[in-house]
């Protein structure tokens, strides 16, 4: 999937502002990274090493700090991924309970295939993630920022399609 | 209650009684419900009486370690000479348990309402709130209640702010939360200083889970001997607990009893017992980092801090993940290992070599390519990553391997003498 980066600078306008109230909180301009992460893949998609020197300049950090940072933590997509992000938790819990079975439907059916790769038609991306914190209703699956409970391999057909 | 089911009459119903009633969610509705009266009649009580009256209820950490709440709180310096925090931990990841994503969902100006008594208790001016990342809906409840609240001025002088984490099992650990809001990598802190010490941003704080503080408003609207006489087996383990049941149940979900509740009641009662056709094989009674219990064990466990300790586990979170017949330990062992080393922060060197070693050699055994030493040699790492190193991440891996391999030897042993046919394993 070729992609063309948007080179505009993220924080300006009501982003600016967002991480403005965040930077107000705090002792130091640091503590508003995670903040200002959040805020940048929700205008852009995912965390550019642009983004990344970006956010480096306005908090005062180098931008290797910040990728040092983005690195630690798995929610921050550092490549581009689906129009629709799926999360699938496969942690024992809900392993136990049918959860590579539901992994699997939805990496046939959205076209995605491999865990971790974008459907070329650019919108899916689908992943095995370790528990979503939601065992009682196996299998939680995230989709974008749509938290849907027990799901099973024959509920699987009814997601791809709500969402395509 | 037993949501997402109808209550049970064995429970007692505290915390979660109105776990699906949406109007509690509400400022207006928590307000009619008798909430924030807790927290305006501690505002106009003096700290040291609000610590007393929690430590006096008994009430204990809920996260995991059990430790004693107003013992906690009373470390904090009291002559305030710097800006003391709060830091709730909603961080909530252990796998098994999902009771503070309830507690949030239906009741968060209970936590709310816990956090400001918290920081009136320990004279803090600032409540940070740390939740999960993946908890969306959780923080957009959350987030529209406090914002209610402060709409109100309930909380007074008092700042509280939500931060949301980005995925990473470890900033539940309190130290690397704290690390985490700072906006740094989520590793723990050598403790000493503990952080009523030099907690975040180097000040003293007070970090508590979300169920602990959620229990504070009804000890102070009922009184701590109310709390302190929830109490079925030993008088160590007062007040009443969410224990999230998951895995090979019946009816899976939140259950509220009384400490001191037989597990086996539980699991068979509450939860309706085994699926169709199929019996409990074994159970890890509190969230993925205790050792598994047997069947027999499981039948014979009580639900308190000690009572599980004595039965050869831990309370920990209150997560019950339940197996029965037809589970393959060593996969479910090997899945559990994979997640520690998928979640390990990779400082210490016994945690990130030991996690990721332990999850090969399991994956090899299920592969029909393990060697007959690999169970001592399993047994070996798992010594030498239990009490040492700076967080217990690791020492949570080693808990199901060790006790997997001495109470389910045999699946193990099937295995390596190729009786079981190789599992491909992803």
């Amino acid at each position: 999937m070729s992609v063309t980066e948007d080179t505009q600078p993220v924080f300006t306008g009501a982003v600016l502002e967002a991480l403005q109230a965040v930077l107000g909180r705090y002792p130091t301009k640091q503590a508003a990274l995670l903040p200002a992460l959040w805020l940048a893949q929700r205008e852009r998609g995912w965390i550019s090493d642009r983004v990344m020197a970006e956010v480096a300049e306005v908090l005062g950090l180098t931008p290797a700090y910040v990728k040092g940072v983005v690195t630690f933590y798995t929610m921050y997509h550092q490549h581009p991924v689906g129009k629709h992000f799926v999360q699938v938790c496969t942690t024992s819990p809900c392993n136990i309970c049918g959860a590579e079975g539901v992994l699997k439907a939805l990496l046939e059916q959205t076209g995605a295939r491999d865990a971790g790769a974008t459907s070329p038609d650019g919108n899916w991306t689908v992943i095995e993630v370790e528990c979503l914190g939601a065992c009682g209703f196996a299998t939680p699956v995230l989709v974008n920022d749509d938290f849907i409970e027990s799901v099973t391999v024959e509920k699987v057909p009814a997601l791809v399609r709500k969402y395509r | 209650m037993g949501f997402p089911h109808q209550p049970h009459p064995k429970e007692t119903v505290v915390l979660s009684q109105y776990f699906g009633d949406p109007d509690a969610r509400t400022y207006k509705g928590w307000v009619k419900r008798g909430g924030y009266e807790a927290l305006r009649n501690a505002l106009a009580t003096a700290p040291a009486a609000v610590v007393e009256q929690v430590k006096e209820s008994g009430l204990r950490g809920r996260g995991g370690a059990g430790f004693p709440t107003g013992l906690k709180w009373s470390f904090m310096p009291k002559a305030k000479t710097r800006p003391h925090y709060v830091c709730v931990n909603a961080d909530e990841s252990e796998p098994g348990t999902f009771k503070d994503r309830e507690i949030m969902r239906w009741t968060p100006h209970a936590l709310l309402e816990g956090a400001a008594i918290a920081a009136h208790a320990i004279q803090a001016e600032v409540v940070v709130i740390y939740i999960r990342g993946e908890f969306t809906e959780p923080w957009a409840i959350t987030e529209k209640a406090l914002a209610e609240a402060d709409a109100a001025g309930v909380f007074g002088t008092i700042k509280v702010y939500l931060h949301r984490g980005a995925g990473a099992y470890i900033c539940g650990e309190e130290t690397a939360l704290m690390n985490s809001i700072e906006g740094k990598r989520g590793n723990p802190r050598i403790k000493p200083p503990f952080p009523a010490v030099a907690g975040l941003f180097g000040m003293p704080t007070t970090i508590n889970n979300v169920e602990t503080l959620a229990a504070v408003p009804h000890i102070l609207n009922r009184g701590a001997a109310w709390y302190r006489g929830l109490s079925l087996s030993n008088p160590q383990s007062t007040g009443t607990k969410l224990f999230s049941v998951c895995g090979h149940v019946q009816r899976p979900g939140n259950y509220e009893v009384t400490l001191g509740f037989p597990l086996k009641d539980l699991l068979y009662d509450l939860c309706g017992g085994p699926l169709p056709g199929r019996t409990l094989k074994a159970c890890i009674p509190g969230g993925s980092s205790v050792p598994i219990l047997t069947r027999e064990e499981t039948e014979a466990c009580l639900l308190d801090y000690e009572g599980v300790v004595a039965s050869g586990s831990m309370l920990g979170s209150g997560g019950v993940i339940v197996f029965d017949d037809s589970t393959d330990m060593v996969y479910q062992i090997m899945r559990l290992a994979r997640f520690y080393a998928h979640e390990s922060c990779a400082q210490c060197t016994q945690c990130r070599e030991g996690t990721a070693w332990t999850t090969k050699i399991l994956e090899r055994i299920l592969a029909g390519q393990g060697k007959t030493e690999d169970l001592d040699l399993l047994l070996d790492l798992s010594e030498n990553m239990t009490g040492k190193t700076i967080c217990v991440l690791s020492d949570s891996c080693a808990a199901p391997i060790v006790s997997g391999i001495k109470k389910f030897r045999g699946e193990f042993d099937a295995y390596l003498a190729g009786a079981r046919s190789p599992v491909p394993v992803g």
